[in-house]
């Protein structure tokens, strides 16, 4: 399989009001399995939408949006369920963890709709926090863990199905620019393990660490640019502290 | 930290295993665990005291079926007087138009008839020694035993040729035993009616009160004859009156057809004109069972609108807190969703919960409901008996209420739109 996405003529009109708001205009583009992109623009351009449309969480009201070569349109709820455990995995800009729940059980839960059985559940778990290097706070709850932890965790929930695409929705937006970094750093490495990346970002130096830029205006996708992505390990060293804030 | 995790083998997709549902349930209960508490106090309250009110109705109605079954089954009263002259009328007064005779025409002609005998009773002073007690004197013939299913508990009782011959014996009921003798055996001893000395050959086996409240162990029992002779007899105008006759039908019996059958005979013994009222009226003690029953019926009713108008209020708290946690918790749904839960599991999600909370306030319930009786047995000195199906019924019901009062609620969430509901504040 060589198109991980594929969108054609891609549209969304919200009702709002009296009015209709076209946030997304015809947009037409193809995703490979492991690609590394990031998704800018000003804001209301469509970023959101274009990422919510891609999720399966939200449905197209024109245009054709393929996953893995199925026809989203055309499934059911829980068929579409089912795609966001398996293939997808979110990350959202304010982390959006269980507050009551540590950070092993916030990792575990995409597994539960998935019935996998409890043991497994947690060693696997386990595992996805300690590769987004959080094996040391399994047991903290969310109010017990800096901001750029928490994204850490929310990282391993969106990672423990093994998805083939993690969509993230500013995810550097809620943190300062070295723990922002110290994400991008993980998601390089996660993307060089092969998994494919969508982010949405309004920040110029966080959309540096992709392989390729989408630029929305007015709901269009009016540039896609590919680029040599620029080295996370580099910028951390450039900055001036050097104790890690992640 | 290069690679990321192995993809997972399994391709199949199970539900979300059951342990797991109610481990988050219970969990998300414990969190607001004041308010969980408080939710499920309606549903407590009522299932308590719907148990103890059953308990409690259970015990009075066994009580009520043991004093009746006391009272001798297939049993039927004939009083002297119609009903419709102004009710049943007592034979002490003297006015009774029953005699000795009508009752062994009775034995002898009505097919149905196990035993009948006839008695009447007026109250004495009876003495023993220095001790005096005032009792019922009961005098009738050892049929009457058989009728009412008296036994001795010591001694004996008294013989037909005892009866016939006018021998002064007496049968003590418990009561009059205790009065007269407290600890000590009567029989053989000697008491006193009207001055007139008897011989204690018997005391009764005890039967408590009759559903009236009345001690029937405190009555003492003589031959009919002889009690005419020496103690009741000289006043009479009928010296062969007799106030009830108390009939026993043949078990399997029609109870009916036996009363029907007495009051044609007694109509023809007694000469009453075809356009005149019966001269006897029938009491059969299954009818004051059947008012028994009735009334047991109407209160186990008003039981159930009692149980339904709490079990309605404590569903309505359910569903409220119910709505007030899926819109606390939107984002966590919207979350849910978004990472690959289906409608169905949120849906299962929410209505364990609400089953939940309505099933502890149940089982809660239940168990005060227990306590409660118990304490109530003591208090009253009432007798209590929990039903096994009460229990059931109460907790299935209170499962019921959550499921029923949970849907709408869990229905909401599951269909709520997972990015709206991310959104949500
Ligand atoms: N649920 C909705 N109902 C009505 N209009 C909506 C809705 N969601 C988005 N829009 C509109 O669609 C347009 C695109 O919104 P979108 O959220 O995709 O922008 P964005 O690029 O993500 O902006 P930002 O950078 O501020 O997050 C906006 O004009 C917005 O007002
Ligand atoms: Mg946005």
């Amino acid at each position: 399989m060589t198109v991980l996405i594929e969108t054609i003529g891609l549209t969304k009109h919200y009702q709002a009001g009296e009015g209709v708001v076209a946030a997304l205009k015809d947009v037409s583009l193809s995703i490979t399995p492991g690609n590394f992109v990031a998704a800018m623009g000003p804001s209301g351009s469509g970023k959101s939408t274009f990422l919510n449309l891609i999720g399966c969480l939200d449905s197209a009201t024109h245009g054709s949006y393929r996953l893995m070569n199925e026809d989203v349109a055309a499934l059911s709820h829980d068929r579409l369920a089912d795609l966001r455990s398996r293939r997808l995995g979110f990350v959202f800009q304010s982390f959006n963890l269980l507050p009551r729940a540590d950070a092993l059980a916030n990792v575990e839960l995409p597994l539960i709709y998935r019935g996998m059985p409890r043991r497994q559940r947690r060693e696997r778990a386990a595992e996805a926090l300690a590769a987004v290097g959080l094996a040391d706070r399994m047991h903290h709850r969310p109010t017990q863990l800096s901001g750029g932890q928490q994204q850490r965790v929310a990282i391993a929930r969106a990672i423990v199905g093994s998805p083939d695409l993690i969509l993230a929705d500013e995810p550097t937006g809620a943190l300062d620019t070295r723990t922002g970094l110290s994400i991008m750093a993980l998601f390089q490495a996660l993307n060089q393990g092969g998994v494919g990346i969508l982010m949405v970002t309004h920040d110029p130096d966080v959309a540096r660490y992709a392989e390729r830029v989408l630029r929305f205006r007015d709901g269009r996708l009016i540039a896609d640019e590919t680029q040599i992505p620029a080295n996370v390990a580099k910028a951390l060293e450039a900055l001036p502290e050097a104790d890690d804030a992640a | 930290m290069t690679s990321p995790l192995p993809p997972i083998m399994s391709t199949a997709r199970r539900g979300i295993d059951v342990l797991e549902a109610l481990r988050g349930a219970l969990a998300a209960l414990s969190a607001n665990f004041l308010r969980s508490i408080l939710t499920a106090l309606g549903i407590f309250i009522g299932v308590a005291a719907v148990i103890a009110t059953v308990a409690v109705g259970e015990g009075a109605r066994r009580q009520v079926l043991a004093q009746i079954q006391s009272l001798g089954a297939n049993l039927l009263i004939v009083w002297g007087g119609s009903a419709t002259m102004g009710g049943v009328r007592l034979g002490a007064g003297g006015r009774s138009n029953l005699s000795w005779d009508d009752a062994a025409v009775i034995a002898r002609e009505i097919p149905e008839v196990q035993v009948a005998a006839g008695s009447i009773r007026q109250t004495f002073q009876v003495v023993a020694g220095n001790q005096n007690w005032s009792t019922i004197v009961l005098a009738t013939e050892p049929d009457y035993f058989i009728a009412h299913e008296w036994v001795a508990d010591g001694g004996r009782l008294f013989s037909p040729e005892e009866a016939a011959g006018g021998r002064k014996v007496v049968i003590l009921g418990a009561t009059v035993a205790e009065m007269l003798f407290a600890e000590e055996d009567p029989v053989g001893r000697e008491i006193r009616i009207r001055q007139t000395p008897f011989e204690v050959i018997g005391i009764m086996a005890r039967k408590g009160q009759n559903p009236t409240g009345q001690d029937q162990d405190d009555t003492v029992f003589v031959p009919y004859w002889t009690a005419r002779r020496s103690v009741m007899g000289a006043s009479r105008a009928n010296a062969r009156q007799v106030g009830v006759i108390s009939v026993k039908v043949h078990e399997g019996e029609d109870m009916a057809a036996a009363e029907d059958a007495i009051r044609a005979l007694m109509r023809q013994r007694h000469r009453v004109a075809a356009n005149e009222p019966d001269s006897v009226s029938i009491r059969n003690l299954s009818d004051i069972q059947a008012t028994r029953d009735a009334s047991a019926r109407t209160l186990s009713a008003l039981l159930a609108s009692v149980a339904a108008v709490s079990l309605l209020v404590g569903g309505i708290g359910v569903m409220n807190i119910m709505l007030v946690s899926v819109t606390e918790r939107t984002r966590e749904i919207g979350l849910r969703l978004a990472i690959g839960a289906r409608r169905r599991d949120v849906l299962a999600q929410f209505l364990l919960e609400a089953v939940m909370l309505a099933l502890l306030g149940g089982a809660a319930g239940v168990l005060a409901g227990m306590a409660l009786s118990h304490i109530l047995a003591d208090v009253a000195g009432w007798p209590v008996l929990v039903r096994a199906d009460a229990v059931l019924i109460a907790v299935g019901v209170s499962a019921l209420t959550g499921l029923f009062f949970g849907y709408w609620p869990a229905r909401r969430a599951a269909h709520l739109d997972p990015i709206t509901a991310l959104r949500h504040e």
